[in-house]
């Protein structure tokens, strides 16, 4: 093999194995069976899954009851046009004579803005330093060494620990009189100012899923035959040529991958900043309320409202992933077959 | 063909499986109640008692007291997680689906107004009607939505203002004492006071506390809001004050009602304002630094003469609207009241019992050194506000409260934001 490209590679051991003839279209009597193997699976998912989206979306478009002082009693409802999306993204909240009032501190929709800001400052820097985190580690995990194999057991620790006993953990560490302030000798107000709070709960998340980022790139890692790299040592390229030509573009998928994992979960993230922190932090109390934060608050004041909520967010995350997966080339399912195949 | 003829049923038999599973497990359930819907409402029977977690072990042998004197008519214990936010919400899952199973509920106070006011709750008049007059006076206010009684109030809380004696002999009477005291804390090196300030629900009963104190009224009977006043102001101006000048520590903006008991018992905190399960916390703690230092106290107040507001607390029983035995739900409710099982619930889980006779026991008082005091704190205490929006309420007070005592904006522009906020509901 005189290859010293990734294409070349992969041209050169696509023409080594066999080649399975594609199909087409699906043989009839197959593929009318695998359709009706399916089906049962499809009825539950739209069951499980296409139902509540649905119900989600036509409740966002129906009032929540007003209360009638008079009878003491909740009552109406009724069709809200699409007056429980501009309440949140303009922050304009209906009064009780029809027309619309900037909605005053204190209300659920004034946070509507800083939680996509939140949610948004969260995924940026949570995504960027697991990327540079995960790929070290995966680097050191890939070499082959005495107690490689214990090495990958513990780094998956911090994962394996349950989401809400890891908030818990760290919320006592962060405590004002807790280990951080001792071993830093500082007098942070960790969970109630503005800026701590935040890395608080970006500390305790990259803590937490690094190992997660760390063994996703470590399977990209693998693939990469020993083959190149001694050709490239060969050809005397250094250890950062040889990281930048031939380990980063070849883990790229592997590592898009993960990438969007990652984001579209730190999207959605609830837990940790809910236990950690509360939401709270910053004097106007709510610099890590993500969105998932404020929908589960909005529940608690009308059903419909967080059906609205609840679809902007599914609106957002939807847009991230079709992002990544249309212009950053995160292409979950042909990295895997990629990877099943062993091409590259 | 035969391969083909074998898949279909294949699929329909697995098809209708996945079906049956789904149908199945709901109607299991909800069966045990058909039965008893015929005669709705004024029949007798069987009921089950819902309740958050039982810590203190109460529940169980009151049942197994009431089933062996009403065998006809047992009472089921459905235990509940010991989160309140989720307590709430299966109560409200429940309700919504109209559910006959849920007969007696154990509702928070603070939930009263909202449940009533979705014609969950049996109102407890004609049939249904409990004698009160045996209970403290605010506990029944926190019973009652529209003028009419809900719910029958079971335990009780209030607030305590818990303080060195050993540094200060004579409690403070009023808010302004209490702030001179604080050049005691200052020579000994400690804090001064603390409550519960972090952002939660609270910091509503603080904040509450401190504007009923100074006179403010949060809402009025039917819900509209009567913050806006100079009472209020007053009121969480003392707190902002307090907080700037360093009386009350840059710290305390974290605390719940763990981290300042915490505070208290290693000895950095002069003024701890909490609830009574603190006092035997204190008292046996084997790391209580305060031992036999610190008493308990009322709330201070706006004057020598009436002390400080507390906020409500305790949970009440209500019948649901869907019961199918409603009767002896409000049996049961009568036997929660009465006087055996009032102390029981003191005795053996120091819950504050609703029944007024209680607190002037001199056996109880003996036994619980903070009893008298708790008497005068909830006699004096104002319940939160009493609106079926609290969820929507309380968020207001708590975001707006917290940036006023940070400084972020000034008490004046904190309560008219509240005021709007509360305004702003309902549509």
């Amino acid at each position: 093999m005189t290859a010293t490209s990734g294409v070349a590679t992969g041209e050169a051991a696509r023409a080594q194995t066999p080649q399975q003839p594609r199909r087409k279209s699906l043989h009839a009597g197959e593929g009318r069976r695998g359709l009706l193997l399916v089906t049962p699976t499809i009825i539950l998912l739209a069951v499980v899954i296409g139902y509540p989206i649905v119900r989600g979306v036509v409740m966002s478009f129906q009032k929540d009851p007003g209360f009638n002082r008079a009878t003491g009693t909740f009552e109406g409802g009724g069709f809200a046009g699409f007056q429980n999306y501009t309440r949140f993204l303009f922050n304009q909240c209906p009064t009780a004579t029809g027309g619309t009032i900037k909605c005053p501190p204190g209300r659920i929709e004034t946070l509507f803005w800083p939680s996509v800001w939140n949610t948004i400052l969260f995924t940026v820097i949570t995504v960027a330093i697991e990327v540079v985190l995960g790929l070290a580690f995966a680097l050191v995990m890939n070499g082959s060494f005495r107690g490689r194999g214990l090495l990958r057991a513990s780094v998956l620790v911090p994962w394996s620990i349950p989401t809400a006993v890891t908030a818990k953990l760290w919320f006592f560490i962060f405590a004002y009189a807790g280990i951080a302030n001792a071993a830093l000798h500082t007098n942070i107000l960790w969970t109630a100012a503005e800026w701590p709070s935040r890395f608080a709960v970006i500390i305790a998340d990259v803590w937490k899923t690094t190992p997660f980022m760390a063994l996703l790139i470590l399977a990209g890692l693998q693939i990469i035959p020993d083959e190149i790299y001694e050709a490239a040592r060969v050809d005397g390229a250094g250890a950062w040529q040889r990281f930048t030509q031939i380990t980063l573009p070849l883990v790229r998928p592997a590592l898009m991958v993960a990438v969007l994992f990652r984001t579209l979960d730190v999207l959605r993230i609830y837990d940790l900043p809910q236990i950690l922190t509360g939401g709270g932090g910053g004097t106007n109390g709510h610099a890590t309320t993500t969105l998932s934060i404020l929908v589960v608050d909005q529940i608690k004041q009308g059903f419909n409202r967080a059906a609205a909520l609840s679809t902007m967010t599914f609106l957002l995350i939807f847009f991230v992933a079709f992002l990544f997966v249309k212009f950053l080339g995160a292409n979950v399912i042909q990295t895997q077959q990629t990877q099943r195949g062993g091409k590259i | 063909m035969i391969n083909r003829r074998k898949g279909v049923a294949a699929v329909a038999v697995v098809g209708a499986a996945v079906l049956l599973a789904a149908c199945g497990g709901s109607s299991g359930s909800s069966g045990g109640g058909s039965s008893s819907q015929a005669a709705a409402g004024a029949a007798r029977g069987p009921i089950t008692y819902v309740q958050g977690k039982d810590n203190s072990n109460t529940v169980r042998p009151l049942l197994d007291k009431w089933n062996a004197a009403h065998p006809n008519e047992k009472v089921t214990f459905k235990e509940q997680s010991d989160q309140a936010d989720q307590q709430h919400d299966d109560l409200v899952q429940h309700f919504q689906a109209k559910d006959p199973n849920y007969d007696v509920a154990s509702v928070d106070v603070i939930w009263t107004a909202e449940f009533a006011a979705k014609g969950w709750l049996q109102p407890l008049e004609g049939q249904y009607a409990i004698d009160t007059a045996a209970l403290l006076k605010p506990t029944v206010e926190s019973a009652t939505f529209n003028g009419k009684l809900y719910v029958a109030p079971v335990t009780s809380d209030g607030g305590l203002l818990y303080y060195r004696k050993d540094l200060v002999p004579t409690p403070p009477k009023t808010w302004d004492e209490m702030m001179t005291d604080c050049s005691i804390a200052k020579k000994n090196g400690i804090d001064c006071y603390a409550g519960q300030f972090a952002q939660y629900e609270g910091l509503t009963v603080n904040a509450a506390e401190a504007i009923n104190t100074a006179g403010g009224k949060i809402v009025a009977a039917d819900g509209s809001p009567t913050i806006d006043s100079p009472e209020s102001v007053k009121g969480l101006q003392r707190l902002a004050d307090a907080y700037k000048n360093g009386d009350i520590p840059k710290q305390a903006i974290t605390f719940q009602e763990e981290q300042g008991r915490m505070q208290f018992e290693a000895g950095k905190l002069l003024f701890l304002r909490n609830w009574p399960y603190v006092y035997s916390l204190a008292t046996k703690d084997a790391t209580s630094k305060v031992k036999g230092k610190f008493a308990v106290a009322p709330l201070p107040g706006d004057s020598a003469s009436k002390p400080g507001a507390s906020s409500l607390g305790g949970h009440n029983a209500a019948i649901s609207q869907y019961s199918a035995h409603k009767l002896t739900a409000l049996d049961f409710l009568k036997f929660l009241e009465s006087p055996d099982t009032q102390r029981f619930l003191l005795t053996q889980a120091s819950n504050a019992p609703a029944l007024a006779s209680l607190y002037d026991d001199p056996a109880l008082n003996k036994q619980f050194g903070y009893l008298s005091t708790l008497k005068t704190s909830i006699s004096n205490a104002v319940p939160r506000p009493v609106t079926p929006f609290y969820p929507a309420v309380t968020k207001a007070i708590e975001q707006n409260s917290y940036a006023a005592i940070q400084g972020a904006k000034t008490p004046e522009q904190a309560i008219k934001d509240i005021q709007a906020a509360i305004a702003a509901q309902g549509s």
